[in-house]
């Protein structure tokens, strides 16, 4: 009986600060209508500074507490709206993700850059040197009072600006209608605006009251915050009420599921393990009950659809590249080899994004899992080069399941659902299975006649593979199954009134992408000969999202593109290193980079493969278009605009 | 004598690359009512949506009792005086009926409780439904809230636009009765209805637009006989 109230105290308090994040996040997704990714790296911002604030600069916890939450997260908050959201009003679903992660990537390297993470800092619970109160043979500390008293004060606080100030009714009016309330004097972008410095300031209440408990880590910080996601779901991203009674249930269930769930499941010590998996699965779980969103009629998008290659520009294409590759194979050095095959990999991963993102237009965060399982595969086949076949099989299977679990799903559902399944199966396998922070030893699979061992026929072999299944996507693209799939991103509802099944078409395209994910895992595998489990985690699948948005999210260039900037990111150092300058590290040069990349180019949805795409079509109009090719990047841009 | 309540002057406008407005000037006297009539896609509700902020034109001048405010914001606008009620319903479904008028004091000099006050003694059954969300309610008494807005906005210009769509004609023939006494207390109107004789029974000048182009402007009683042959080719 002790143990249960105990539990459910921690439970409830849990609760209060998922229901916080969880309470920000809504705020800002209803009057903006832009879900913001980043809402968790915000409230890992906010406890840093307030780290800062009070320890490093010995800050008095009444000043630096208003200062953060009132002040600088505010403040931080509205600049992003102004610089970053007011220029995106009108943009897709798509879009505006691909830039929330972008913002969330760099936050953490924001993040990395002015807080080593080497170190380790501790952030003193609120008043705790008060002493412990005992309410009914619970011992509970003065910091979780607090943090209750906050959540009921920020409940009670929005009930009342929603409900009776006139700012907080202009505030869901906008939902309703921005032109109308611009019609009435409420200026749009002024109240989103305000719904940003909201939401920033209570993601920061919620990183500060959380942060004694979880430790100063940005990557936990943000990751615990993302759980708050869960909650927002239960509230369907609109009922504040709602979206409080989804957080006290996930923080009860978080605080029951080792003690109470857990050992009464089958194979128990299994999902005893999976405790930091459970907000995901309540997340998914929820997803799964939501209502079917109404299918979505054509909308316009201001781009022009790039060409596709006919077979045999593809295949001209892809001639050049292997004979690029041979030159590059016999100049570079081994170790550059591995890099240079890295990138190809990366490619081939982007690749199965193309046929899933940007043909069919599901938004999918998972494609690292899906590599992952093809290298799980490969470990596990030895020196067979069957382990490609395996790889993209288990893949496959596993793009199946996903697709068919998430049918109903489209747009950012489908987004966080397939985030949930990456994140719990980063927990829940593939840290499991290896063992978090081990790592997995791998043969490279030997084949007839050619020495895989060698870096150089290794790396052939790498474009071999990319350039095939580019060949192979490009005339799935041509073919009858291809318009079908542009046709399911153009306009559901005109698909489901021809007659296309669009659930079976979207099963099948997340089946093929999955199985192409595998596939460049299992090279992965292969070439690198160790596997650990950070190498597959939910951070990596946005990172090559982003790259692809940056690259160009429906042409072959632009997954080249993609795989080479986001390859070429952590090289910086080293490379400027020669010109004498120095920069931040790899991991957080990478974050950096990407998302800046991506908030800046995410605007424009051709993405750097499309201005190649419209460059080469204004030289073939210049030269005329019996020439040949001049140079490779012509040449490159003529194969792959599709 | 007064500047023109609202004045357009050689406006070209249109969305993207597609001009839909071509050399459009009107001009609505202070204190007139003035209807601009004409078929589907003459460019009536752009001409409208120009006049409010929300379009910018591409060439010439928008006058607002005498200043130019070309590139003013559409909320910015809206507090200036310039009050369009929008095709459809221009209410806040989500919103009670209270809190839709409290969103009308943006733009209105008066207080809420006299925004109220006003707008439920000219429509009494917004009053009996004060704490209704406003989206529940039907199409007649979600347009009579809309209509509120443009009696307590005091506007400059009020711009209406199709009231009458979709609406019973008792309902029709009682917004008109409202656009009738706003008129006769001085308030400025430019009017866009698809019922041709519906608008001109309340207007001072008229207008007709085919093609994004002004076709004539006249008397009530001119433009009466041009719109026959303008929509059915003479025939009637």
């Amino acid at each position: 009986m002790d143990q249960l109230l105990q539990l459910t105290v921690v439970g409830l308090v849990v609760g209060c600060v998922y229901a916080l994040t969880a309470t920000g996040l809504v705020v800002t997704y209803t009057t903006s209508g832009i879900f913001n990714f980043a809402h968790g790296a915000i409230g890992m911002l906010g406890a840093f500074s307030y780290w800062q604030l009070t320890v490093k600069w010995h800050w008095p916890v009444l000043l630096a507490l208003p200062v953060v939450l009132l002040v600088l997260a505010p403040l931080f908050g509205a600049t992003i709206e102004r610089i970053v959201m007011r220029p995106l009003h009108g943009a897709s679903v798509d879009v505006t993700l691909v830039i929330t992660l972008g913002l969330l990537l760099f936050f953490l390297g924001a993040a990395n850059y002015f807080w080593d993470q080497g170190q380790t800092r501790v952030l003193p619970e609120l008043l705790a040197s008060w002493k412990p109160v005992d309410i009914g043979g619970v011992v509970v500390t003065w910091g979780q009072i607090i943090i209750v008293l906050a959540a009921v004060g920020v409940a009670i606080g929005l009930r009342f600006l929603f409900s009776t100030t006139r700012i907080g009714i202009a505030m869901r009016g906008v939902v309703d209608d921005p032109d109308l309330c611009a019609m009435s004097g409420a200026s749009p972008a002024r109240i989103q605006q305000l719904s940003w410095a909201i939401g920033a300031g209570l993601a920061a209440l919620a990183g500060i009251l959380v942060a004694p408990k979880v430790g100063m880590s940005a990557l936990q910080l943000t990751l615990l915050v993302i759980n708050g996601y869960a909650a927002a779901l239960f509230g369907r991203l609109k009922s504040l009420p709602r979206t409080a009674v989804g957080g006290l249930l996930l923080g009860l269930l978080v605080s029951y599921y080792p003690v109470y769930v857990a050992p009464h499941l089958p194979f128990s010590t299994t999902f005893g393990q999976l405790e930091k998996a459970v907000p995901m699965i309540f997340l998914g779980v929820l997803l799964l009950f939501l209502p079917s969103a109404r299918l979505r009629t054509a909308t316009t998008v201001g781009r022009v659809a790039p060409t596709v290659p006919g077979l045999r520009q593809s295949l001209a294409g892809g001639g050049v590249m292997i004979v690029l590759a041979i030159a590059l194979a016999s100049a570079l050095s081994s170790a550059n080899l591995l890099i240079a095959g890295g990138m190809f990999i990366s490619a081939l991963s982007l690749l199965s994004l193309v046929l899933l993102t940007g043909y069919s237009g599901q938004t999918s965060l998972c494609v690292l899992t899906f590599f992952g399982l093809g290298a799980f595969a490969m470990a596990h086949s030895g020196t067979s080069p069957l382990g490609l076949v395996w790889g993209g099989l288990l893949a496959a299977a596993a793009g199946m399941l996903v697709a068919l679990v998430t049918a109903r799903l489209r747009g950012l559902y489908l987004a966080l659902a397939t985030f949930a399944f990456a994140k719990g199966m980063d927990v829940g396998f593939f840290n499991f299975k290896l063992g978090s922070g081990q790592s997995l030893q791998l043969k490279r699979f030997e084949l007839p006649l050619i020495d895989t061992s060698s870096e150089k026929t290794f790396f052939f072999l790498t474009v071999v593979v990319f350039v095939v299944a580019a060949i192979g996507v490009l005339a799935v693209r041509r073919g009858r199954w291809g318009r079908q799939l542009t046709a399911l991103n153009d306009s559901p509802a005109a698909c489901a009134t021809l007659g296309v099944n669009t659930t079976i078409t979207k099963v099948v395209v997340f089946t093929a992408s999955a199985g192409i994910a595998g596939v460049a895992g299992a090279m992965f595998g292969a070439q690198q000969e160790i596997i650990t489990p950070s190498q597959f985690d939910v951070l990596g699948s946005l990172a090559l999202l982003l790259a692809l948005r940056i690259g160009g999210i429906n042409t072959i260039t632009g997954a080249l593109f993609g795989a080479f900037t986001i390859g070429l990111f952590p090289e910086m150092p080293q490379i400027l290193g020669h010109f004498g300058v120095t920069l931040p590290d790899k991991v957080q040069l990478t974050f950096l980079l990407t998302g800046i990349a991506a908030i800046s180019i995410g605007r424009d949805p051709d993405g750097l493969g499309g201005q190649v795409s419209k460059l080469g079509l204004r030289l073939r109009q210049q030269f005329g278009s019996s020439s040949t090719p001049a140079a490779p990047s012509y040449e490159e841009a003529t194969l792959v605009h599709g | 004598m007064a500047a023109p309540a609202l004045e357009l002057k050689g406006i070209s406008a249109g969305y993207g690359r597609i001009e839909v407005l071509h050399d459009v000037s009107l001009s609505v006297p202070a204190g007139t009512v003035y209807a601009l009539l004409g078929p589907n896609g003459a460019g009536k509700t752009t001409t409208m949506l120009v006049a409010s902020g929300y379009v910018r034109p591409t060439a010439g001048c928008i006058h607002v009792a005498g200043s130019h405010v070309n590139r003013v914001a559409p909320e910015n606008l809206a507090k200036a005086g310039v009050c369009r009620i929008p095709e459809g319903r221009g209410i806040f479904p989500n919103l009670t009926v209270n809190e839709n008028l409290r969103m009308f004091t943006y733009s209105s000099p008066f207080s809420t409780s006299e925004v109220q006050e006003k707008s439920y003694a000219r429509f009494p059954r917004l009053g009996e439904r004060r704490n209704q969300l406003a989206g529940t309610m039907s199409g007649g008494e979600q347009q009579m809230l809309a209509m509120s807005r443009a009696l307590v906005a005091d506007p400059g210009i009020l711009l209406l636009d199709e009231i009458s769509m979709g609406l019973a004609p008792k309902i029709v023939s009682e917004l008109y009765e409202l656009v009738g006494q706003l008129a006769q207390e001085g308030i400025s109107i430019l009017l866009v209805e698809q019922f041709a004789r519906t608008a001109l029974a309340v207007s001072d000048y008229a207008a007709v637009m085919t093609g994004g182009r002004i076709a004539m402007v006249g008397q009530p009683a001119d433009v009466a006989d041009f719109v026959n042959e303008a929509y059915l080719g003479g025939a009637a």
